[in-house]
């Protein structure tokens, strides 16, 4: 297929996982603001937000020092000058749709249009202030509703396989930032929660890390335990089985890398391959012993080494 | 203002022509706030399905950026069968005898020589591409995608005719309005088809695949056809795809083309793939930067010395605005008898040329009763309507002829038929034109009927969608 239509369906894909994963970290945190006991953790968690996505200098630029849950809110949702913002990520996305428009299925261009389209109007409306969970609430679900309309509809040729390559490897990287930054947060590096008040903090955190990725009711199924942060690790990082860990995420990549590699994506594929099977032969306390942060800052370089290989390689070839 | 008036739908206030009867029974049986709500459900879909035009440098309030609808009206613009057929006959006869011309033109010019078109309008023109000549292109077609604007106006008798108004023979667009205008009406008001035999318009795609794929050069069998577009900013970017999509070929930008050993090949995820055929929705003047436009980054660089080499074909060839620019046109009906040895089925709109002396004294005279048109003006610029124009407008355009008469046309004012039309006010007429469109390959085909537009500013006569023209869809009626 054309390069050039490869590339924006990689990115369409990209745009609207970060999308829906930054409505998860808002939503999870906002909900987290609510309760009166966790008000410290919410404030750790507003701060974190913007250091996952790197916008810590932007933001306040902007707002100055002070990080209200008001300001965060605008900077992540709604201002256009702020490139990670929902607004910006889901029109990069809708341009990128447009772009190739004949390259999508009827269903799948309309779904992204119209995600547009209403995106407009509710921050027009003043539903969003109201009631931000709503709002966080249909971000997810129109991602949802993308990727089965994808899924659902679209011929499983080339186009089908970029699409979902962007898919992953946006999604391996938010789940990586995510986990890096939240257990930054805690500053004994999570071992050793002695008082009671620190326990309690604990479940909060660890806890709203789970729901934000959708992964609270899988843990109790998985584990069937109290939460630790050493499982919570394990099953973000190293279950296949879990959809938004990295294990599952690398693993897409690869299925859908092998599927369209042409004559020189050889050692891209093998470095994919590489990445995959370090996450699938690895232990949580052989990681977590050798340092979390060090882990995920390694792993962040390596997915952003495989989007610019991919990129090189069949999106923007200089042929 | 008293011109006669004709109406497709309405003979008189009392009497409904025969081929509207079906649909005016229907239409007096609508409740208002039914039909007030599917014109809104209708711009909702179009919204939906992004079926926008984009406007330069305009940015809505909503949000939508650059991209506005084409108002579109409910009451369908109805041709009778007979009606339909010779103005199909037309068509094909008109448009043989074009190709017949561009070919003529960049070989052996018998058509100069016999004195029936004078050399300097060809060899002046901006249009004519000297780079052409000699070059053979495929079955010796020029313009593989035509629209003809045709009009209908009342002749002394009140009865309408046909009028051709303009060729359109570079990039003619709006196809892709009248296939979705039609879905639209489908999927509004299912029930109509039913009770109507409405001819089909949605094999339009297939035609022109197969049109493109004629075309293309005799090195393959198998030909990759493309649709290379200026990208998502182009006003037409909505029907390039959407042409791309329903023939299921890729789209491309300049960018994604390159020359090399005088073949043209996109740049694909799998390694270069050869282009055999290009259906370009690009100008002339930035298909090649090495040729025309140097600062061009919309088209491809060495692409017309592949084209002149025959390795590739581009629809429509390229040079052949010659032959619709608005001072060839009013020698069209002589090229047909030239080329074809037949009288012209379709009537030209009688023409004034500020070339000819004896017109350009007439254009002068009688200025407020004039279309005047700039010959090398397009999309309704340029122009002056001169029952329609105040006294010092009249008088800056008169300036503007005699100071470069050759680049002036004039043409009596038609008074262009009118159709019902929702308006704020209720439905009222509103005048009309239609663009067929007329492919050239293997045999010259179409599909019944074309692209209504409709100018829905009251008393215009200007149908264009960057003038705040709307659109309508288009019945031929099956006997």
């Amino acid at each position: 297929m054309l390069s050039r239509t490869a590339d924006h369906l990689f990115w369409m894909s990209r745009y609207t996982e970060r999308a829906e994963n930054t409505a998860r970290m808002l939503d999870v945190n906002y909900q987290t603001s609510l309760l009166p006991q966790s008000a410290a953790v919410a404030q750790v968690g507003w701060e974190g937000l913007l250091t996952i996505s790197e916008l810590m200098y932007t933001y306040t630029q902007k707002y100055g020092k002070d990080i209200t849950p008001r300001n965060v809110l605008d900077f992540m949702v709604r201002d256009e000058a702020n490139p990670s913002s929902i607004y910006s990520c889901l029109r990069a996305a809708r341009e990128n749709a447009r772009a190739v428009r004949g390259a999508l299925t009827t269903e799948f261009w309309e779904t992204q249009n119209q995600t547009w389209l209403e995106l407009n109007r509710m921050l027009k409306s003043k539903n969003f202030e109201r009631d931000p969970g709503e709002f966080f609430e249909w971000v997810k679900f129109r991602s949802h509703l993308s990727r089965g309309v994808a899924i659902g509809t679209m011929l499983q040729d080339e186009a089908f396989h970029f699409y979902r390559m962007g898919t992953f490897l946006e999604r391996a990287d938010n789940t990586a930032r995510l986990l890096d930054v939240k257990f930054h947060a805690v500053h004994s590096d999570f071992f050793g929660a002695a008082s009671e008040l620190d326990q309690e903090y604990d479940f909060y955190h660890w806890s709203a890390i789970l729901r934000s990725v959708s992964g609270f009711e899988v843990y109790r199924k998985v584990y069937r335990d109290v939460i630790t942060p050493e499982r919570v690790a394990e099953l973000l990082i190293l279950r296949a089985d879990m959809p938004r860990s990295l294990a599952a995420s690398l693993n897409e990549v690869v299925n859908n890398l092998s599927v369209v590699s042409n004559d020189h994506s050889g050692e891209t594929l093998r470095r994919a391959g590489k990445l995959k099977a370090d996450l699938q032969y690895a232990r949580i306390d052989e990681i977590l012993s050798t340092g979390l942060h060090a882990f995920l800052t390694q792993f962040l370089d390596r997915v952003n080494e495989l989007g610019g290989r991919i990129s090189q390689d069949f999106l923007v070839p200089s042929h | 203002m008293s011109r006669p008036m004709f109406d497709e739908m309405n003979a008189s206030p009392s009497e409904v022509r025969a081929h509207y009867q079906n649909y005016a029974r229907w239409l007096a049986q609508q409740p208002e706030d039914v039909m007030a709500a599917r014109r809104e459900e209708a711009e909702m879909i179009f919204r939906r399905v992004g079926i926008t035009f984009a406007v330069y440098g305009a940015k809505d309030e909503d949000g939508s950026g650059t991209e506005r609808l084409i108002p579109f009206d409910l009451i369908p613009r109805i041709i009778p069968a007979h009606e339909w057929r010779s103005m199909e006959e037309g068509l094909v006869q008109r448009v043989t005898a074009l190709n017949r011309f561009i070919h003529d033109v960049y070989h052996g010019q018998e058509i100069i020589k016999a004195g029936i078109v004078p050399a300097d309008q060809i060899f002046q023109n901006a249009q004519f591409r000297p780079e052409m000549m000699g070059v053979d292109v495929p079955h010796q077609i020029y313009s593989h995608i035509s629209g003809i604007d045709i009009v209908r106006a009342p002749n002394a008798d009140g009865v309408g005719e046909y009028y051709v108004l303009e060729d359109n023979l570079r990039v003619p667009s709006g196809v892709s309005y009248m296939l979705e205008d039609r879905k639209m009406m489908m999927r509004l008001f299912p029930e109509l088809f039913g009770e109507n035999r409405v001819a089909p318009v949605a094999h339009y795609p297939d035609l022109l695949l197969e049109t493109l794929r004629a075309s293309s050069p005799a090195t393959t069998a198998e030909p990759t056809v493309v649709v290379l577009t200026p990208g998502m900013y182009n006003s037409a970017y909505f029907e390039h795809a959407f042409l791309a999509q329903q023939m299921g070929i890729e789209l491309v930008e300049g960018q994604d083309l390159f020359v090399k050993d005088n073949f043209v090949y996109m740049r694909t995820t799998r390694g270069p793939k050869r282009v055999d055929v290009i259906y370009r929705r690009v100008d002339d003047d930035f298909l090649d930067p090495s040729v025309f436009r140097p600062t061009s980054t919309l088209g491809c660089e060495g692409l017309l010395g592949v084209y002149r080499s025959g390795n590739v074909a581009i629809c429509n060839a390229v040079g052949t605005g010659v032959a619709d620019d608005k001072s060839i046109y009013p020698y069209v009906p002589k090229m047909i008898e030239f080329y074809l040895g037949q009288k012209p089925i379709l009537n030209n709109v009688p023409t004034f040329m500020g070339r000819e002396p004896e017109d350009l004294k007439y254009m002068m005279a009688n200025m407020k009763d004039l279309v005047v048109k700039e010959v090398h003006g397009a999309g309704g610029y340029g122009m002056l309507v001169g029952p329609a124009s105040t006294k010092a407008e009249i008088e800056d355009f008169r300036k503007a002829v005699a100071a470069n008469p050759t680049g002036y046309i004039a043409q009596p004012t038609l008074s262009l038929s009118t159709c019902p039309t929702y308006v704020q006010s209720g439905v009222a007429p509103r005048h009309i034109d239609l663009r067929p469109f007329v492919l050239s390959g293997k045999e010259v085909q179409m599909v019944p009927g074309g692209l209504t537009r409709v100018a829905l500013k009251e008393g215009s006569l200007v149908v264009n969608s960057s003038q705040g023209g709307g659109t309508k869809d288009t019945w031929i009626l099956e006997d």
